[in-house]
């Protein structure tokens, strides 16, 4: 069916996405295996950078004490809620703000102060009035990731094309019709990249927290190692960070092609 | 009969600076089942008498009368087709915005004219052309009585743009639609309408009307060839004010 020409070029391109995927593994490979021969030959400071064989044995002692999980379903737990909250949140407001130009033209000067404000500032008044618990954590991620939400949907909202909000009147839409039918459908692609966004926001103010307050979850592991100077532990709790954070990105990435499969 | 009345249409455009006079004294009535050409001057304030006959954009004097309870029809220079719509879809918006669900009439007018074969194809693989149509079905879904056209063809290229135009006007003169077209282009003016307005720069007031009368009147390509068409052309163009 396909000529021989043809033939040929895909196994090009076969053998390229191959070779690719085997560097990457390599690269992986070899980045472990030297940290590890650089630090059994004492080049550098097995204490200070550990070394692959003692994440593990530190990654399975959290796994025999059965803390592993437990902080790492702290961890995911906060940033669920955060995500899910402030996906809402900044959905809902940034309507209200379409809906409403006024209200936007009231808002968008104390968004700007908000947004541009170092939100760890704000750490010693969220601990007094949130208390050190998981609220606190909560209220953290959200400042962090609602602000941008906001903005980002916002400004994809009201960037819908003049010509389609005219078509949608002539066709006697009244606002919630072209809310739903234009709006929305116009700016899925910007929402899913708030979505992605917003992850990754999430888990920033959630670690955050949990190294400002918390008594359980990675932040707190990390933070924990490093004051008990165990670097074992604070590199251990990056690794399974970095897990978690893929993982999280492929999952809505996942969703993303859902979506889009279905237009 | 006439279907619509309009008289002594104003329009004001107010922006912190300026205010604009785009409109005043619009007067005219329109005949049912007329085809009726508004050209004039770029900027003169064509799309704003649309506007306002549509009910897009509020008038600031004057009275627009229409005798029955008319369906209004608004086909945009752009085809501002939606990318998530399939074809069947984007012409189904209207009724779905009603909330009708039948889809037979619609089903027709794309076999009819052509795209049954696109039915459930995205606007993006289609030509200039074929979006227009389909833009023009999306008007007609709703079955209005008076169809709003504002420089429906601008967008595309000449060759395109004569078998729309013929194409248009065949749906319109089947389905029996009154329609008003505003239009840069003289010739399309002639070819298509019975009647054209001529407005004078802005503030755009009716400068004449002139009506247009052909021996054997067919479609606008044939229209085009009759011997009086170069008469109506050269009047036209006298009487537009040209920059
Ligand atoms: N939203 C608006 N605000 C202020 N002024 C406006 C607005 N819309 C149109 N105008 C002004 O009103 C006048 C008429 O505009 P209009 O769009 O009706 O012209 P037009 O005849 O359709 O022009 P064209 O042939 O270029 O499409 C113009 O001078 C324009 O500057
Ligand atoms: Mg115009």
């Amino acid at each position: 069916m396909y000529s021989e020409e043809h033939k040929r070029y895909l196994n090009k391109i076969k053998r390229y996405n191959f070779l690719i995927r085997i560097s990457q593994i390599l690269l992986f490979i070899v980045f472990i295996v030297v940290w590890q021969i650089l630090s059994d030959k004492k080049i550098i400071n097995p204490f200070i950078f550990s070394s692959p064989k003692k994440i593990i044995t530190c990654i399975i002692n959290l796994h025999k004490t059965n803390n592993l999980y437990k902080h790492i379903y702290i961890t995911t737990l906060e940033t669920c809620i955060s995500f899910i909250l402030g996906t809402i949140i900044g959905l809902i407001i940034a309507s209200i703000m379409w809906w409403n130009k006024y209200i936007a033209k009231v808002i968008d000067p104390y968004l700007t102060i908000i947004n541009s404000l170092p939100k760890i500032a704000l750490g010693p008044i969220i601990i007094i009035w949130a208390g050190s618990g998981m609220k606190a954590i909560i209220i953290m991620a959200l400042l962090i990731s609602v602000i941008v939400s906001i903005i980002n949907i916002y400004q994809g909202f009201t960037s819908v094309d003049d010509i389609k909000i005219k078509l949608m009147k002539s066709l006697k839409a009244n606002k919630l019709q072209i809310f739903k039918k234009l709006i929305i459908p116009s700016n899925t692609s910007i929402i899913i990249n708030t979505l992605k966004i917003n992850v990754s926001m999430c888990l920033i103010g959630v670690i955050m927290g949990e190294f400002l307050v918390s008594k359980a979850g990675i932040g707190y592991l990390i933070m924990y190692g490093s004051q008990t100077f165990n670097l074992d532990l604070v590199i251990s709790g990056i690794f399974i960070l970095c897990i978690l954070a893929t993982i999280m990105y492929y999952l809505i990435i996942s969703i993303e092609k859902r979506l889009s499969l279905k237009n | 009969m006439n279907i619509l009345e309009i008289k002594n249409l104003k329009k004001i455009y107010h922006t912190p600076k300026i205010e604009t006079l785009a409109v005043k004294n619009f007067s005219f009535n329109l005949k049912e089942g007329e085809f009726v050409a508004i050209v004039g001057p770029s900027g003169c304030g064509k799309s704003t008498i649309l506007n306002m006959i549509g009910s897009l954009d509020n008038k600031s004097d004057g009275d627009i009368k229409f005798n029955k309870d008319i369906k209004i029809g608004y086909m945009l220079q752009q085809d501002a087709l939606f990318n998530w719509k399939t074809v069947l879809d984007n012409c189904l918006l209207g009724l779905e915005i009603k909330k009708i669900k039948d889809k037979n009439y619609v089903l027709n007018l794309l076999e009819k004219y052509g795209l049954k074969g696109f039915i459930n194809s995205y606007p993006t693989s289609l030509s200039g052309g074929m979006k227009q149509r389909v833009a023009l079905i999306r008007t007609l879904a709703t079955k209005p009585d008076l169809l709003l056209m504002d420089e429906p063809f601008s967008a595309l290229d000449y060759q395109t743009r004569l078998s729309i135009s013929d194409y248009v006007y065949r749906i319109i003169k089947e389905e029996h639609k009154t329609a008003i077209m505003v239009t840069h282009d003289i010739a399309e003016a002639i070819s298509m309408a019975d009647r054209v307005i001529i407005l004078s720069s802005r503030p755009s007031t009716i400068k004449r009307i002139v009506d247009i009368n052909l021996t054997d009147k067919k479609t606008p390509i044939d229209n085009r060839k009759t011997k009086e068409f170069p008469y109506y052309y050269e009047l036209i163009w006298k009487e537009i004010d040209h920059v």
